[in-house]
């Protein structure tokens, strides 16, 4: 456990890091005032490329270790404008983990249930629906799932009965009361619907195929063979031992989800880590770049932990005595 | 279970019917009615080549009390018959017929109907146990469930009962042991851990599929036991399934034998054994190698292979590999019923003649195999060592820990092995799994460099050799592996499988071109089929091209490793007799490794036996089988069952208790000493001796040696 | 009747053993003597259970018909995909314009047929070299273990945890006055990992098999092991990848391009056109529609073509049967091999755990 936690900590750590050099290396900060008129000076920019240790005449190097320290000690450094990266991700942070937990949370519950059902009933109508819906959802990219569940809902409801852009209406804003959270729950419905469609669709498909390796097991055949019924057998023997393959998933899952919320967060208007990402590479914003970085491997360590508890959880024979 | 003799059946105890099959009931010899009946029972499957009819048509009844073995090679139907019983097909699978339990039909009940049945009044034991038991839940739960699913019980209740059967079923120390996961069990364990969760709820007939074919013959002979135990407890009738007719021998009363998803002959053990009246059962009975059995002489094996169950030929399916066959035969398929003269029923239209004019014993003719030539009659000593191995052993270091690794301890897989085999003649390599054997077979074949001991091959010892050595040797010692489906690379056709070694050395494409068909001859198969791909060809067809691979380079040593227990029993025979052929005609040596005894008296000059990395017990096989001086030689072989039910009825069986314990965990002393039967009997200073002293090996004959400080020869067959 | 023919499947059980393992686990099988068997060569085999497949079939077919579209489509319209109309802004589908025009008054029927070719290409590139270098390291790693394995396996893990899309984005003004065919290169590099593991994963399982062995035992070097046995071993598991990785770059194209960092201006893809449009869509919404459906077409055709070819592979599958009793075989088809027609990471945990 130790180790492993100690690999996940190596691991994130080194993508992390590597993720600063490549966005240090490759992104142009001083294009933000290169070309403007008139002209600023280059000491100007200098200057002002060095208050936010993104001056590429700095070494690569020398501009990491500023950076880590500050990471190290709490500062995520200051973005392209001079303000504090902090303060961004502050605001930022909770709008996508909402939606990413929830996505998460429903999307593998439901996954697994669907995929269970499809499995037990193979081939009949249920599972030949499901099979097929997920062909389609996994074959679209998510932003256009999320726009068209958006043209969806206003030709069949009509433009403005359900409200999604932005993360609640104005004057709800940074309210949690009782009406704010109505509003919220409306706000959340179709971009959370994209991305939890999107996770049913991979785990169903995932623990269709893990149940249906269970199926066909020795030990289903003995537990119907004491004289459990068919579906006590499937539930307590198999979908209970079929579920254990499809943990490890959430980890390399995470990383999906969260490209997949930068599409949804876009499309919806919502003021996440995703939509921090796109502006910040447009922006040449290295800091807040890797700031999101940063984030996403987060995201794996805490997924990385968390199946792996849940594993040990499951399986006794990983359990340490 | 002490380790004491105990005798392993008694004798008769139980009402025999001469009436056969047909379920009707005996009223005659038995007062009894048959609390399983089974009539016409009929199974068959779709399949993307047609409708498979796995079973065509099995009657059969057990009364209470009594043991029903059915024998059946691999697709017999034997398997599918017992699951259709349970209504455990999948639903796709069609069955007729009638199952009756204690006079209630079973077929067309629905699932809960017979959920209520099963477990309860059927109690099922599964061949593996490893994947038989759900991974997840620790073993006392899987009780405990079998248990409150049939059984008004409070969870503490459940568990005190749960406690109560693993005592029954002998699993050491049984309230620290509830609470333990399959993965912590041994294989031996497990399956009595099935047992206990068969007999839960008192069944009243237990339905065993293979119990002990994937278990060790010393494991197998306690297990057994306690499916013996099981039935006396709990007075079931036992429906015993299996391809092995020495475990039904000494176990059932009745027997049925299973061909093509029909059965062909049943009635008492001692009539089908001692007067089989169906070519099928005679063949089988004549191609399994015996123990018992002193003098070498080529096995009978049956010709051919079993008929798909696609497209079942007319007429009697075993026509084809009958050496007595008919015209008749050919077009009408024989009905299961007493034929003229015999005095149980069997389904050959020929079965009368076999109780007159024709000789069981000599319709099948016997193969030639040629005599050994002048090699053997060279004394051993003077002949060339092909193989020697010194001393060798080969620890793994067992790790444990989070970030750093620390050594905890060490697995003496080999544990210091010192053997040797000459020009022309075959070792046969026996102990039961874990005992280091493999791990022995890849110290030989990966020619290492490292760890103690010296393994030398025709003279040159295999650490100095550089790489162009190392090749050469390749060439002179070949290996043969036990899975002839995984052996061959499928993706080939099998003139190309033989064709690489010789590619390999570099030999000219003239001289392959010419080889190829030239060892498909050899072992037995047509030359002009070397086109053709592995999965075109039958398990025991596949076995031959392996061993037409391995000689390609024309070796000197062939490694065996376990070649024919992949194959039905039938099928062996052949494969065996060619081995014996070969290594005549082109004087090989053999390196047979083998767990079944019997085969390796079959084939072997000399034996060794290994026990936990050491091997105990080297001599000529005359010596190993018939003067057996190591405890657990004649725990092992006094554990082999003997296709003979009057020889096994008196045997007394030498029962081991426990499992091997692990190579990590070696006892100090002599290692053989706290499962050892003999140690029991010993006095205290003796005993003292086997507890401080690493026994080395003491000399019993001039080719017999055992590592026993107390080695006396006992008969055990 | 060629369905009723007993078959020689791929893999060591041979027709006759998986006609058994239908029956029951333990049943085991009834060999059919071998001199009766017709044979068959492997591929038309797998092709003719392919073709009982209807969805492979329809998916095979929407694939060519996309194809045909995108390369020969274009050279039936009068407007070059470039060509601003001035006449027609935002014009619906009709007319001149078979699919209507976008605010910049170009053809969308053009546009989205030079954006197929792009996806595409794309997509078949990215799918072909990413299996191919999964190939390459899965089995490398597996074969020989140890150090080669140890540090393979990080370096995959390394790239699964790196955000790759973020990657991909930071990079791309890089390509941005380059070649597309850098684009490809990434996305190829960030895609084959997964398949790696799985790789590795059978390759372990493979080296243990005695085949393998033998070769090994035999004195054949360890990288001719490799491309003699174990790769066409796998050859199933690869040519299905590659439709999988297929469908997944073409997704994960129009996701970049979506957000600008893939295919740059002039030149277009689904990704852009659909991006360019989106808010016009609400109110125009041909400009959606026409590409978003060519886009989900590939994903869905590639699926199809993927679980076809898997069922094909699979000797255990019965499901590509001849017709009437295509529910009852249907019914019992063994899926033990198949896993989850999944475009990113479904596949991988066999490889893990």
């Amino acid at each position: 456990m130790l180790r492993k936690l100690a690999n996940y900590l190596i691991l994130v750590t080194l993508a992390a890091s590597l993720s600063y050099f490549i966005a240090g290396l490759s992104l142009h900060p001083q294009a933000n005032y290169e070309g403007r008129n008139p002209p600023l000076a280059k000491s100007t920019i200098s200057k002002t490329l060095d208050d936010v240790n993104m001056n590429p005449d700095t070494p690569i190097v020398s501009r990491f270790a500023t950076w880590a320290n500050g990471v190290v000690h709490g500062d995520l450094g200051k973005s392209i404008d001079g303000s504090p990266v902090n303060d961004e991700v502050g605001r930022r942070i909770g709008v996508s983990t909402r939606l990413l937990l929830l996505a998460t949370l429903i999307g593998s519950v439901g996954g697994v249930a669907l995929g269970t059902i499809g499995a037990i009933k193979q081939y009949k109508f249920f599972d030949r629906f499901t099979t097929l819906a997920s062909f389609f959802i996994l074959a679209m990219p998510v932003f256009v799932l999320g726009l068209f569940l958006k043209l969806l809902t206003m030709k069949f409801l009509g433009a403005g009965t359900i409200h999604f852009t932005g993360e609640t209406d104005a004057e709800f804003a940074g309210r949690w009361d009782f009406a704010a959270l109505g509003n919220r729950a409306e706000h959340m419905l179709l971009p959370g619907l994209t991305l939890i469609l999107l996770q049913v669709a991979l785990y169903s498909r995932y623990q269709r195929s893990t149940m249906l390796d269970v199926l066909g097991s020795d030990f289903l055949r003995t537990a119907r063979a004491k004289g459990l019924k068919r579906r006590a057998a499937l539930v307590k023997h198999g979908l209970r031992t079929a579920i254990l393959p499809v943990v490890p998933l959430l980890v390399f899952n995470i990383v999906l989800l969260f490209i997949g919320a930068t599409f949804t967060e876009k499309t919806f208007g919502w003021h996440g880590m995703g939509e921090l990402l796109i502006n910040s590479i447009t922006r040449n914003d290295v800091n807040t770049t890797s700031a999101v970085a940063l984030f996403t491997a987060g995201l794996v360590l805490i997924a990385g932990l968390l199946s792996d508890l849940l594993y040990a959880a499951l399986d006794p024979r990983v359990r340490v005595r | 279970m002490t380790g004491a003799a105990v005798p392993s059946q008694p004798a008769d105890s139980t009402p025999r019917s001469k009436e056969g099959l047909r379920p009707v009931t005996d009223t005659r010899l038995d007062k009894s009615q048959p609390v399983l009946e089974v009539t016409d029972l009929e199974v068959s499957f779709p399949s993307e080549a047609g409708e498979v009819r796995a079973v065509r048509g099995v009657s059969y009844a057990v009364r209470p009390g009594e043991v029903l073995g059915i024998v059946g090679e691999s697709g017999s139907g034997k398997s599918v018959s017992s699951m259709a019983v349970l209504g455990l097909l999948p639903d796709s699978a069609e069955v007729s017929g009638s199952v009756k339990l204690a006079g209630r039909e079973l077929l067309g009940l629905s699932d809960n109907e017979l959920s209520k049945i099963r477990g309860k009044d059927i109690g099922m034991v599964f061949q593996d146990p490893l994947s038989a038991l759900t991974p997840v839940y620790s073993v006392g739960a899987q009780i405990v469930e079998a248990l409150q699913i049939h059984q008004e019980m409070t969870k503490e209740q459940a568990r005190t009962r749960a406690i109560e059967l693993l005592d029954v079923v002998g699993i050491p120390d049984p309230r620290r042991r509830v609470d333990n996961f399959p993965h912590e069990f041994s294989g031996g364990m497990r399956q009595r851990a099935m047992i206990a969760m068969a007999i839960a709820n008192d069944p009243k007939v237990i339905i065993a599929d293979e119990p002990t074919t994937a278990l060790d013959v010393t494991i197998q002979a306690q297990v057994l036991e306690v499916l013996k135990k099981a039935q006396d407890v709990t007075g079931a009738a036992i429906v015993m399934i299996t391809h092995d007719l020495g475990v039904i021998a000494g176990f059932a009363d009745r027997v049925q034998v299973m061909y093509a998803g029909k059965p062909v002959e049943s009635g008492s053990v001692d009539e089908v054994y001692y007067h089989p009246r169906m070519p099928y059962t005679i063949g089988l009975l004549g191609s399994i190698p015996r123990l018992d059995n002193t003098e070498r002489r080529a096995l009978t094996p049956i010709e051919g292979t079993p008929p798909s169950m696609v497209e079942l030929p007319k007429g009697c399916p075993f026509a084809a590999r009958c050496p007595i066959a008919i015209d008749r035969c050919r077009e009408v398929e024989p009905v299961l019923s007493v034929k003229e003269g015999n005095t149980h029923p069997t389904a050959c239209h020929r079965s009368h003649e076999l109780a007159g004019a024709l000789d069981p014993a000599t319709i099948y003719p016997v193969p030639e195999i040629p005599a050994a030539v002048e090699l053997t009659s060279v004394p051993r000593e003077q002949r060339e060592k092909v193989l020697e191995l010194d001393n060798l052993t080969k620890h793994f270091p067992l790790t444990q820990g989070a970030v750093i690794k620390r050594k905890v301890g060490v697995v003496k897989a080999v544990d210091g092995i010192t053997l040797d085999i000459r020009e022309g003649e075959t070792l046969g390599l026996v102990g039961e799994s874990g005992c280091g054997k493999t791990t022995t077979l890849l110290e030989i074949l990966d020619l290492p460099s490292g760890q103690a001991g010296t393994v030398t091959v025709f003279g040159k010892d295999v650490r100095g050799l550089g790489r162009a050595d190392r090749k050469a040797l390749r060439r002179d010692m070949q290996i043969v592996f036990q899975d002839p489906m995984a052996a061959l690379d499928a993706r080939m056709p099998i003139g190309d499988i033989l064709a690489e070694p010789l590619k390999t050395h570099n030999w000219d494409k003239d001289r392959i071109a010419a080889r190829v068909p030239e060892l498909l001859e050899m072992v037995g198969l047509n030359p002009d089929h070397a086109d053709r791909y592995p999965q075109e060809f039958s398990g025991g067809q596949r076995q031959r091209i392996s061993i037409a691979r391995a000689l390609a380079l024309e070796p000197k040593l062939v490694i065996l490793d376990e070649p024919v227990s992949a194959l039905d029993v039938s099928i062996q025979a052949g494969v065996l007799n060619l081995l014996d052929e070969l290594k005549v005609k082109l004087g090989l040596s053999y390196l047979f490794v083998a767990h079944d005894l019997s085969v390796v008296r079959h084939i072997a000059d000399r034996i060794a036996v290994m026990y936990l990395g050491r091997i105990v017990e080297l001599g000529d096989s005359a010596s190993i089988f018939d003067a057996p001086s190591h405890p657990y030689t004649q725990a092992l072989l006094s554990a082999v069952p003997l296709p003979d039910p009057r020889r096994e009825r008196e045997r007394t069986r030498i029962l081991l208790t426990g499992d091997l314990p692990s190579p990590a965990n070696v006892p100090s002393g002599c290692r053989f000493r706290n499962r050892c039967p003999k140690f029991l009997t010993l006095s205290e200073g003796e005993q003292q001796r086997c507890h401080d002293e690493d026994p080395a090996n003491s000399r019993l004959a001039a080719d017999h040696v055992a590592a026993c400080h107390f080695a006396t020869a006992l008969e055990v067959i | 009747m060629s369905a009723n023919q007993p078959a020689p499947s791929n893999t060591s059980a041979a027709g006759g053993e998986a006609v058994a393992a239908l029956a029951t686990a333990t049943a085991g099988a009834p060999q059919p003597p071998a001199a009766v068997r017709k044979r068959t060569s492997r591929g038309k085999l797998t092709a003719r259970r392919f073709a009982r497949n209807k969805l492979a079939l329809v998916g095979l077919g929407i694939l060519a018909l996309l194809f045909l579209a995108a390369y020969v489509g274009p050279s039936f319209t009068k407007y070059d995909y470039k060509f601003h109309d001035y006449m027609a802004f935002n014009a619906p589908p009709g007319g001149d314009h078979w699919w209507g025009t976008n605010q910049g008054g170009q053809d969308l029927f053009a546009l989205t047929m030079r954006g197929l070719q792009k996806s595409l290409v794309i997509g078949l590139l990215v799918g072909g070299i990413s299996t191919l270098v999964a190939g390459f390291v899965g089995a490398f790693a597996g074969y020989y273990g140890r150090w080669v394995d140890k540090g393979l396996t990080w370096f995959v893990d390394l790239l699964l945890v790196l955000p790759s899309f973020l990657i991909i984005a930071v990079l791309s003004p890089i390509f941005r006055n380059a070649s597309w065919l850098i684009f490809v290169v990434l996305l190829a590099a960030f895609s084959w990992m997964i398949t790696a593991r799985v790789v590795r994963s059978m390759t372990l399982t493979l080296k243990d098999r005695e085949f393998v062995k033998a070769a090994k035992y035999m004195g054949v070097p360890g990288p001719v092991i490799i491309f003699r046995h174990i790769l066409p071993n796998m050859a199933s598991l690869l040519i299905i990848d590659t439709v999988i990785q297929v469908g997944a770059a073409v997704i994960g194209e129009s996701g970049l391009s979506f957000f600008g960092f893939g295919v740059q201006a002039p030149d277009v893809s689904l990704g852009t056109i659909i991006a360019d449009n989106t808010t016009n869509a609400p109110t125009f919404q041909w400009l959606f529609y026409f590409p978003a459906t060519c886009l989900v077409l590939i994903g869905v055709a590639v699926a199809f073509i993927g679980d076809g070819l898997r069922d094909a592979f699979d000797p255990n599958s019965s499901g590509a049967k001849s017709k009437g009793r295509r529910r009852k075989a249907l019914a019992e088809r063994n899926e033990a091999h198949r896993k989850a027609t999944v475009a990113g990471g479904s596949r991988d945990v066999l490889g893990t755990s």
